[in-house]
């Protein structure tokens, strides 16, 4: 079975693809790319496509698969039509998939799911990323805001952190709050 | 507390009537509170519908109809109670192309261009290099539009001329790298494409249909059952958008609200030409003003015409090359909802037209219609070729064209 995953996130088809590669019998091929996306496919000839759902080249694939209608193998889309539950699933994890007409669904099925399941993983990992990242930057300007009031008041670094937390406590705010309205307003005054 | 609907859309100019009703408030003082969804293929925002993601969806015309009959997806009934506007359209060449079939400046006389463009047509064919349009999707107004234009000027889409689906942020780019020679888009993707000098705006879809469908606001039958009086006050909203929309004293500040990354991520500057009826037809040029570029409001362009929704199907089956059936016709019609939009609007100021349904393209000029509430009249609708469609008769209408 030969298997073509379309995702211009190529970290997101890379976990997919490594999920994939442990099935027997399967074929896989990632293309991340937008230009020549049709000519790949054409080439390619999969009997399933996996694409994430937000993908902007879905229009442009779907003329693809009408048009080849006429010809070879007609595509349809999704699996077993009568499948709402795994289309809805499918759709809710944000994949989208195309499957040429005639092939069994029991094939199809354990693919599909490893698909969602993959794409599921690959939003918690983002998640997880953007929360990290955050927290990164939070870090940043705390110390930022630190560095501020022992430059300007001449506190040591412990001292500078409990005026923050001070300050966090009676306005009932967060220390990070604290801290970028310190930055700012240090900016705002001609500091750097 | 406000009821949250989720609206599917496309980064496009005609977008902005949900987008506009959620920030200028037309929507919480109808009780509702939007959340746009922005997506960057039809495809997607049509899944989101079908699978409950969205509420309600921006959409070309076309699609519902074929969506609802079973066209590229099983078949899921789709109710359109609203039209979101007409027209807002252009064919965009490549410069090359362009200064060969519409040698002046300005924009082209469709029946001229059309005659050039035909000559050409038989020189590439004869070369074996065939000229390639570029439209938005197979279900579209652009598509629908271009092909009527081109049969009725000798050429046969599909045979004569290649058409082939491009999405709209990527047009600027198939025409410079020359993958298309011709794109028929939605605004601000023409601009964009002539802005780099990717290419010449030659027409505005306009100039083939004076009132031509384009988008409009689609929902699943069963949501609409569901959510009806959420519809309506939505249809209340949309309205008041529209009204906000048009008036020249809001265009600068909802250019700005448009542009942002969250909707159209685009210029202002563009957006406010287009809302404007503003087009700058080539880079270097000066923009020309071509009245109801963009038409979101006056001459109730938001009822939903049955006729409309018919004609959608004429050309449907006119280039799927499937034989008519009144059967599928009737089921076609009945996806535009009028008794949807009158429920909501009756009682307020808005005028409601008499009929439900009409002759397209049967007025030269400006004809005062029968109203079940306030005035309306209306000016040219126009086909370009002068034919009229009446929708009494759609197989007759279909054996005619060309």
């Amino acid at each position: 079975m030969r298997i073509a995953i379309i995702d211009e996130s190529a970290g997101r088809a890379a976990l997919i693809g490594e999920g994939l590669a442990a099935l027997d019998d399967c074929e896989l091929f990632v293309v991340t790319e937008r230009r020549g996306l049709v000519t790949r496919i054409a080439e390619i000839d999969p009997d399933i496509v996996l694409m994430d759902l937000g993908n902007p080249s879905r229009d442009v694939l779907e003329e693809y698969f009408a048009v080849s209608r006429a010809l070879a193998r007609p595509i349809a889309m999704f699996v077993d039509q009568s499948d709402d539950e795994a289309l809805a699933a499918a759709i809710d994890a944000g994949v989208s998939s195309y499957v040429v007409d005639g092939l069994a669904p029991h094939r199809i099925r354990p693919i599909l799911d490893l698909a969602v399941r993959r794409f599921q993983a690959f939003s918690r990992l983002q998640a997880d990323l953007a929360e990290a990242k955050g927290k990164l930057a939070e870090r940043e300007t705390i110390d930022r805001a630190k560095r501020i009031l022992m430059d300007s008041r001449g506190l040591t670094e412990p001292q500078a952190y409990a005026e923050l937390r001070k300050a966090a406590m009676n306005q009932g705010k967060r220390i990070i709050d604290i801290a970028e309205a310190l930055v700012t307003a240090h900016q705002l005054m001609g500091g750097k | 507390m406000p009821q949250e609907l989720a609206i599917g859309f496309l980064p496009l100019v005609d977008a902005c009537l949900p987008i506009l009703a959620q920030e200028h408030g037309f929507a919480e003082a109808e009780g509702l509170s939007l959340r746009l969804v922005r997506d960057m293929s039809w495809a997607t925002v049509l899944d989101r519908l079908l699978y409950g993601h969205s509420d309600a969806a921006h959409m070309v015309a076309p699609l519902a109809i074929a969506t609802t009959l079973g066209r590229g997806r099983p078949a899921a009934p789709l109710a359109v109670p609203f039209v979101l506007g007409l027209n807002g359209n252009a064919i965009t060449f490549r410069c090359d192309v362009a200064d060969r079939i519409c040698p002046l400046p300005g924009l082209g006389d469709p029946n001229a261009v059309g005659a050039a463009l035909a000559e050409l047509v038989r020189e590439r064919r004869t070369a074996g290099r065939r000229l390639r349009f570029g439209v938005v999707h197979r279900y579209s107004s652009h598509n629908y539009m271009l092909r009527y234009w081109l049969a009725a000027c000798g050429i046969r889409p599909d045979d004569d001329v290649e058409i082939a689906t491009v999405a709209p942020p990527f047009c600027a780019d198939a025409l410079e790298a020359g993958e298309v020679d011709a794109i028929c888009v939605g605004e601000p993707w023409n601009s964009v494409a002539v802005e780099r000098g990717a290419g010449r705006i030659v027409m505005a879809s306009a100039q083939i249909w004076r009132r031509g469908v384009e988008k409009v606001l689609t929902l699943r039958e069963s949501v609409l059952d569901e959510k009806r009086e959420a519809t309506e006050a939505l249809i209340r909203a949309l309205v008041a958008a529209g009204r906000h929309f048009v008036d020249p004293a809001n265009w600068e500040a909802n250019a700005a609200l448009l542009a942002r990354p969250e909707y159209l991520d685009g210029s202002a500057e563009l957006i406010r030409r287009a809302i404007s009826d503003r087009l700058l037809l080539a880079r270097g040029g000066e923009p020309v003003h071509f009245p109801d570029f963009m038409f979101q409001h006056r001459e109730a362009a938001n009822f939903p015409w049955v006729s409309q929704a018919e004609w959608l199907y004429t050309q449907m089956v006119r280039w799927e090359g499937t034989p008519f059936s009144a059967e599928e016709a009737a089921r076609a019609a009945r996806v535009f909802r009028p008794d949807v939009y009158r429920a909501a609007l009756i009682g307020t100021g808005e005028p409601l037209p008499g009929a439900s349904s009409k002759v397209e393209g049967s007025l030269s000029g400006q004809t005062a219609v029968g109203t079940q509430q306030g005035t309306i009249t209306l000016e040219s609708n126009r086909f370009f070729d002068g034919i009229a469609f009446d929708p009494n008769d759609m197989a007759g209408y279909l054996e005619r064209l060309p």
